[in-house]
Order: C-alpha cells, then structure tokens, then sequence
C-alpha cells in the first residue's frame, strides 16, 4: 500500500503546489432541504424519510427558508456577494444511495460568489478567495456489508439509510490557493479551522468533522517552481479532521512530486485518504468529460431574496471570529502566543464565560490552561466534558480573592472537582482545606520556626530581610499549607521587628 | 330510473341532493357498466370496486347526517393512472412500476377525496404519458368508444374513453402537450389544460416538470368546471403552484355569454394538413360564435411553427432526469437480482424489461440533448423558443381575450396507423403544445362530427394565464348552440356500444 513520495524539502524545492479547498457544510436546519422531515443525527436507519427525500414518483420538492438563510449567512461571512435571483438545477448522475438518481443542487448560478477570508498562520495573513458558496442536498448513506474493510470491494451486499437524504447541505469553494509551499498544508488546515470557527460562530451547523457535518475535499495540484501553468489536480475526498487535510496535503504534494519527478503524469481522480496509514490512494478517475447534464431544475421556482431580507440577516451576523479573537487578545491583554495557546487549548470559550463572571482573564486563562486543559489533556477529554463550568472556576477564584484559599489549596478544590466530589464549598469542607486564619495558631508556628532556625534568624537581624523566606517556608510547611503566606510574612515581620 | 350512467356529473349531484339517488347506487351502476363494456374499451387497467363503494357509502352517510358536502359529492370518476392514490396500484402505463402501491395520495386525490368524489378506478395511458394514442401504454390499447378500431387520442386515452362510453362521467387526465385535449377531441367529449400551476402536480409522476398540468374530463362544460374547480387552487407542496384564487370556472360554465368577446383564429394552426371535416366544423363553430356576438379576428402566431421541435427536446430532456429515479432500488420491476450482478448491472437489467421503446427513445434523446457540448444547440434554443412562443401569445392577448383553432389536424386515426411513425405521430400535438410550453389556459370542446369519418372534431381554445374561466365561457356558448342544433351535447350521437358481458 505504500507508494514512493519525495521528502517533503525536496518536493518543494522543485514544484510549487497549488490548492483548492471544496468544504460540504451540513446545516442543522429542523427539517430538510426540499422537505419538512427531522434532520436529527444517528436516529435509526429510514425513520427520517418521505416521499419527497425517497424520491419516490410524483414527489416534489419546496424549498426549505430557513436554509436558504443559513446559506446567505454563510455568503455575507465569507464576505460574498448574494445573487438577487439564482436557481436549482439538476446534477445528473446514478448512485444507489440517490433517490432520484440527480442532486438538487446549484450549478451556473449560486446563491453566494466572489468572496474571500483570512486565515492566520505563524502570525502571517493570508488571504483565500471564495469562489461560490452554493445549495445543495445531501444523500443517503450506504454501508457495504460482508467485506473487510467496510468499502464496496469484496462486499456481499450493501444497505442504504435514507435519513441523510436531503439534509441541506451548502458547499463552500475556493479559488485557486497559491501560498508558499512549505505553508500550503498549513494553510489548508487553518482555512478549514477558522471556517468551522465561523460556521460556528453564525450558529448555522453542528460542524461537526466526526459526524461529518463537516467534510472537505482537497485539491492538489503541482507546476514547477516559477511556472504559470497548473498542473494537473487530484481531488482527496472527504477529509475529516482539521489534522488529516494538513496531512493529505502534504502527502499529495509528495506523492505527485515523486510521480513528476520520475517522469510520470499526475491522473486527474478522486482520491481516498486513510487516516491509519496517512496515504491515499486512488479512486475514482475523474475526467473534464464527466457530464452531469446539468439544467435548471423545473420543480423549483428560482429563489429571489429581497436586497431588505439579505440586510436583515447581515445585520444578525455575530462579529467574525478572527475579529473577535483579535478584540479579545486586546482587551484580555494576551501576548500573541498565549492567545494562540488558549485557541489551540479550545479554551477562548470558557474564558470568555468565566470573564464574564467577574474573575480577569489572567486568573481564568490560569485555571482553565493551566489547570483544567492539563486534566482534559490526561484523562484524553474534550474540555466541555470535563464537568466543570465557568461558574465553578469563578466560584473557586473567588475564594481565592477572598484568602479563604491560596493557589495550592484552588489546585485541590479542582482535583475535587475534577473528581466529582461535589461543590468547592463541599469540598473544602470535606477535605478540610480552609487556610487558617486564627493568629494565635499562626503565631504558635511562627515561634515554632523561630525556634528551629536559630541561624536564619541570626542573618535576618545581621541585615538579611530575604533570608526570612526560609522561615514563612518552615511555617507553612508546619501549617500543612492551610496558611495564607501574605498573612504568615506581616506576622513574621512583626515579631522579628523587621 | 334511468340509466344513471347517461346523467352528467351535475345531473348525479341534483339526483343526490334531492335524496331521488344514493352514490352507492350511482356507483354500482358505473361500475356495472365498467363490467359491461370495458372488455371492448379497455379504459381502465385497474378498477377498485371495493374502495369505490366504501367510499360511496362514506358520503351517503354522511349526507344522511345531515352534513354540508361539496357540489360533486358522491358522483363517481375516473382517475389516469399516473397519479398517485394511497395503496391503490399505479404504473403511469409501465412495466416497470407493475404492482407498485404508492404510500401516499397526491394533492388531486386528495382534493378529490375531500369533495367526496368517488374514485372507481386507473385508467390507461401511453407508458408515462408519452404518445398520443395510448397504444404506447404497456398493457393494451384503449379503444375509441366511438370506432373500437380506433385509437382514443393519448396519452389519457383511458380517461377521456371512460367518460366516453360511460364509465364515469368525469375523469381526471393530465396534459403535457395535449394529453388531456387531444383525447377529449377525439371521443367527442370536453378536456380542459388548466394554467400551469393552476393544478398542482404533487404525486403526478413526472413526464416534463415544466409542462405537466392535471386538469378535467367530463362530457359537458359545466361538468369539466365543476371537477376544475375540486381540484384546483395553491398547493404548499408543489413550489410552481401559483399562489392566487382560482378563476371563476363554475360561473363562466353556466353563464356562457360570448357578446363582445375577442376571438382570435390563430393563422398558423389550420390549412395544409388539416382534414378537410375537421376544418369545416372548426370554421362553422367560429360561425356560431360570431352570430352569438364574438368579436372574430384572425391574429398570426408567427413562432407557433417552431413549438413542435421545441417541446421535442424541452421533453424528452426533463423526461431522462425524471425517468432516473426508475432504478429498481426501492420499488417497481427489479430484473437480475441473483446476488451476482451489480447494482448498476441490476438498474439497467431492469430498465431494459420495465421500459417500453418509446420511453427508451426519449429517454436517449433527452440524454442527448442536455448533454455537455449540445446543452445550447439543443435545450438552450429550445427554451429561447419557448420564450418567443410566449411572447407570440401575449401579444395576440393584446388584440384578443382567446385565442381558437382546432384541437387536432385530423380526427381520430385507426390503431396501428402511425405507432411506427413517431414523427406523424408527434405532428397531431401541433395546435395543444404552445399553451403547455407557455403555460397557458386551453381546452378542448365537441364542436361536431367530420364528413369524412364522423368522427368528432375538437374546438381548441386558448385564454391566458390563469383566464381559465374565458375557455369555459366560449366551451358553454359553443355547447349551448350546438346542442340547439343537435338536440343534445355530441356524445348523444356516438354510437352504442355492445354490452359484452
């Protein structure tokens, strides 16, 4: 299954590679594109049908509003312009899992055209332009049973679930991408990070890769390095994971270099990818010669939104999440490489939360990062599945603003916390973690350590005020950490008359 | 009592009304006649006496509560077997949707089913209405109740021959390019195209998308209004249904007063081609309306003469996407599924039993024609057509209020004549493809028998969008004066047939 790839230095250092990003959205509309049935994930096979997705004789399609909004969302974020008048049309071609055997879908006149977006790498911009953003529905699914590995080859028979059939889907196409090789797979992973930021963000999908509300197909193509012509691509179908476009990349760019590189043509087809081994391998041989016959779909009436309806929903965008980000950073007063930490960390969310209690954003970047990404990182959770809210970071912050807690005794309360032990408040009661605020006790120990280190007091009244250190050191140590050090210090310092 | 199969469908709903008949009787008695002379017409392909009388004694009682129904309640009809009907066999005429029973009822039988009309059963058509003869159908001829050597116009050839030989005395057809005119002309009865959009197409199985329209057959104006307006009006199902009132059918049926109105004869449908009775009675009905207080002008179409070709690819193109969905996946003939040929080996095993060769010739054609490289000599020209084509119209629309020719060029031609003929075949849809293509309102109205064979002939009015109620105002005056001339609506003349069983 191997085959030979160049290094990617030396690929590089010969071809520049060009990209084209086709990213399918799944939108999390209730119902169906052309029809009122639930769209919920995972029910079971064929319960979410009728007979317009079946496809079945005399149905026909209507258009889904909601949809078509969540697509003029999608076009004004991707800073597109939104077509006064577009059409259905119909994408003909057979597959099994295909009710009608053509895809509703949009061809020569897109709902959105002509944008463009930043992504960030390495703290370069780079801008990637938006070709189309355009409507489409989702078909069913199959699952080839009897063979080894779950593909169609060597498969006794296959079984088709319907309840995708008609999801709204919208497509998201880029023009051709020319970066710096040694960043195009880079690129490519961060365009298709910040746009499940933003599709996020406009609250337009689940955009989740896993489930594959979120799929992306790579172009790759590679010209010598300082040629104009482009060469010939391969598309590498539905990628899915933000990591696995940036090694598919990568690994096409290798592959085709060693094909070039020895004198071989690059096919122009589908590729798979595998997400085990980190290759792919070929699949479909796709010509320009496929013919979809494509015409204007004449069950549909063309969709015309108002120039009124498109300001209105350009009005409800939220603020892009590269701004947003960008704002954040600036308030917060984060260094870029903390920022990037806190992104890569998924931890901007929860600090915004937890900011928004009152607690600043050092002390909630300090929990959640330090603290609570490190927990989710060991235990191989997401954060938001760790069981621990903003509410209780801030709870815990809090009692630490208050003395009730020190630093030490907070990293307690959350391994509590952590362990479902219940509240911070059951917890330090449980755990009887409260630091003591009793002066007596604190003075106790203090003539405790004074008595102890004879020598450290000796240099502390010979002019050494540092050396005290040692002392509220044997203190706390006598105090089990329940001490508040700022207290233990003002009380030493006053019985050694510093 | 009288025969009730001879009563029109307002005369059934006054019998009704009155308490002198109940719709199980009125049933019975047409489905008795199905029984007698079906065996000669073959009109229906599947006939669903139970369901019928169920349905029958459903409206009985509920009239006999005392409740309000609508106008047609209870008065039996005859549905084209290419529309839906939940758990009722339906094939639109092939092979390869034998015993397929549909889970759902398309927007017209539901709308019938809410006016208490009574479904008797399926009737035969050309294999997913492609023909004009209904000998494309792939279970048998349906033969002209007025000359059972003849064919009864297609593809509603059953529908229009069971109202014709008194089956029922409605039916529903649908008209793509005539399949519901063209078959009322030659049984001598009335068939009505509504506007496009007027009738929704939800559970029509699709010939053309942008030109298929449900509309009525009955053998009198009034009767065919009456049914129009059952099943007409916005449906959210169907996104082309055009959101706005129905025209007032029922009221222009019964009032029928052509004074002052514009008719224009369209120049390019008559002359060369034409037979001579057909054009003699056409001209003599012109006549009538003149004398009625018509306004006469003869107005020029000028790209009428380019329809033809034009719905020739605008067809077949959207009948090779819609036919995709026949795959043998889900439903319908499912040939060589032996667990050793592939899925894609399975569809074509079966498309190649399940269609019929005329489907299969459109389904190449249309293939051909959108096909990338061909896509804008073909399909692209012939939508520019059809835009002249409506232009053509709503400029005669500023000189007249309808437009008038004949129905057919020829009255109806014996079986076999032209089934190896395609293009002779496809010539007799030259008068009713325009208004499909443009969306307009048209309908076909008895308007006599030709010298030549006596068979009847069809007078063809075209009014605009959503005016369908001026083609049943000249369709009532026609009928009125006719009727004066013959003592009685044309059907009163066809032939009786043999009851032969």
């Amino acid at each position: 299954m191997t085959a030979a790839v160049l290094e990617i230095d030396d690929a590089l250092a010969t071809y520049d590679p060009v990209l084209g990003l086709e990213v399918h959205v799944e939108l999390n509309t209730r119902s169906k594109m052309f029809c009122g049935c639930p769209t919920e994930f995972g029910a079971p096979p064929n319960t979410q049908t009728c007979p317009v997705c079946l496809g079945l004789p005399g149905a026909l399609p209507v258009v889904n509003a909601r949809a078509v909004e969540s697509a003029i969302k999608i076009g004004l974020a991707l800073n597109c312009e939104i077509a006064e008048w577009c059409r259905f049309a119909r994408k003909n071609y057979f597959y099994p899992d295909m009710p009608k055997n053509f895809q509703t879908s949009q061809y020569d006149e897109p709902i959105a055209y002509n944008g463009w977006t930043e992504v960030v790498v390495d703290g370069e911009t780079y801008r990637i332009e938006i070709e189309r953003a355009h409507m489409e529905e989702d078909t069913g699914k199959s699952t080839h049973i009897g063979g080894a590995t779950g593909r169609i080859h060597g498969a006794s028979h296959s079984l088709v679930d319907y309840n995708r059939a008609g999801i709204p889907l919208i497509e998201i196409v880029t023009k051709t991408i020319e970066v710096p090789g040694e960043k195009a797979a880079a690129v490519a992973r961060a365009y298709v990070s910040m746009l499940r930021d933003l599709l996020f963000s406009l609250g337009v999908s689940d955009v989740r890769m896993d489930q594959g509300s979120l799929r992306c197909d790579a172009n790759v193509s590679l010209k010598p390095s300082g040629s104009t012509t482009l060469g010939t691509r391969t598309e590498t179908k539905n990628v899915n994971s933000f990591r696995s476009v940036e090694r598919a990349v990568t690994y096409e760019i290798t592959r085709q270099a060693a094909v070039l590189s020895s004198g071989g043509k690059v096919l122009q087809e589908t590729r798979h990818w595998h997400e085990d081994t980190g290759i792919t391998t070929s699949g479909r041989e796709k010509s320009d010669a496929d013919d979809y016959r494509y015409f204007p779909e004449p069950d549909l009436v063309p969709v015309a939104p108002s120039r009124e309806w498109v300001e209105e929903v350009r009005a409800t965008l939220p603020e892009a999440p590269s701004l947003r980000r960008a704002r954040l950073q600036q308030e917060w007063g984060f260094t870029d490489l903390e920022m990037r930490d806190v992104v890569n960390g998924n931890a901007l969310e929860p600090i915004v939360a937890t900011v928004e209690l009152g607690v600043t954003a050092a002390a909630a970047k300090k929990w959640w990062l330090g603290e609570l990404a490190r927990a989710a990182n060991e235990s191989g959770q997401e954060l938001d599945a760790l069981g621990v809210g903003a509410a209780e970071v801030a709870e815990v912050q809090k009692l630490v603003d208050e003395g009730t807690l020190n630093d030490k005794l907070a990293r307690q309360v959350f391994e509590g916390l952590l362990a479902g032990e219940g509240t911070p408040a059951e917890i330090i009661e449980k755990r009887g973690l409260a630091l003591v605020s009793d002066d007596s006790a604190l003075i106790a120990a203090i003539e405790r350590a004074i008595a102890a280190n004879p020598d450290v007091v000796e240099k502390v009244n010979s002019g050494k005020p540092a050396a005290a250190g040692a002392l509220i050191g044997a203190v706390m140590k006598d105090m089990r950490g329940q001490a508040d050090a700022a207290k233990v210090r003002q009380l030493l310092n006053e019985k050694l008359g510093i | 009592m009288t025969d009730l199969t001879r009563k029109t469908a307002a005369e059934l709903a006054e019998l009704m009304t009155s308490g002198q008949a109940s719709s199980v009787e009125v049933t019975q008695a047409h489905l008795d006649r199905i029984a007698a002379v079906d065996g000669d017409v073959h009109a229906f392909l599947h006939v669903d006496s139970e369901g019928a009388l169920a349905q029958a004694k459903a409206v009985d009682a509920k009239r006999a509560a005392g409740e309000q129904l609508a106008p047609l309640a209870g008065v039996p009809l005859a549905l084209k077997d290419v529309l839906t009907q939940e758990g009722v066999p339906t094939t639109a005429g092939s092979k390869i949707l034998e015993g397929w029973k549909p889970p759902y009822d398309s927007t017209v039988v539901k709308r019938l089913k809410a006016a208490g009309i009574v479904i008797l059963g399926k009737t035969n058509m050309d294999e997913f209405a492609m023909g004009s003869s209904t000998e494309n159908s792939a279970y048998g001829t349906t033969h002209n109740p007025w000359d059972l050597g003849r064919i009864p116009g297609g593809s509603g050839g059953g529908s229009s021959a069971a109202i014709a030989a008194y089956e029922a005395p409605l039916a529903i057809g649908t008209d793509t390019g005539g399949s519901i005119r063209q078959p009322g002309a030659f049984t001598g009865t009335v068939g009505v195209k509504p506007t496009y959009g007027g009738t929704s197409r939800y559970g029509l199985i699709a010939l053309a998308s942008s030109l298929d329209t449900p509309g009525p057959c009955a053998r009198t104006t009034l009767d065919a209004a009456l049914l129009h307006e059952a099943i007409a009006g916005y449906d959210p199902m169907d996104s082309t249904s055009i959101n706005q009132d129905v025209p007032p059918v029922v009221a222009a049926a019964r009032n029928g007063d052509v004074a002052g109105l514009r008719i224009g004869v369209v120049k390019e449908l008559g002359g060369e081609g034409y037979q001579p009775g057909v054009e003699a009675r056409f001209h003599e009905a012109v006549e009538l309306l003149t004398k009625l207080g018509a306004e006469v002008v003869e107005v020029s179409c000028p790209h009428f003469e380019y329809a033809l070709p034009a719905y020739y690819l605008i067809l077949p193109s959207e009948a090779s996407s819609n036919l995709a969905k026949f795959d043998a996946m889900r439903y319908g003939l499912r040939v060589g599924d032996d667990g050793e040929n592939s899925a894609e080996r399975v569809t074509s095993l079966s498309r190649e039993a399940g269609f019929g060769a005329e489907v299969k010739r459109r389904i190449i054609l249309g293939t051909h024609a959108l096909s990338s490289g061909y896509y804008d000599a073909y399909y692209g020209q012939a939508q520019k057509v059809r835009t002249l084509i409506a232009r053509d119209f709503a400029n005669a629309y500023e000189q007249v209020d309808v437009l008038v020719s004949p129905a057919t060029p020829t009255t109806a031609f014996p079986i076999g004549d032209r089934i190896n003929d395609p293009i002779a075949m496809y010539k007799n849809d030259l008068c009713t493809i325009p208004s499909n293509l443009a969306g307009n309102a048209a309908a076909s109205f008895p308007c006599g028998l030709a010298d030549e064979d006596g068979l009847p002939v069809g007078f063809h009015v075209m009014a605009p969008v959503l005016r369908d109620d001026l083609c049943y105002q000249v369709g009532a005056a026609l009928e009125s004066a006719l009727a004066d001339q013959w003592g009685g609506v044309l059907m009163t003349k066809a032939p009786e047939l043999g009851v032969t069983r």
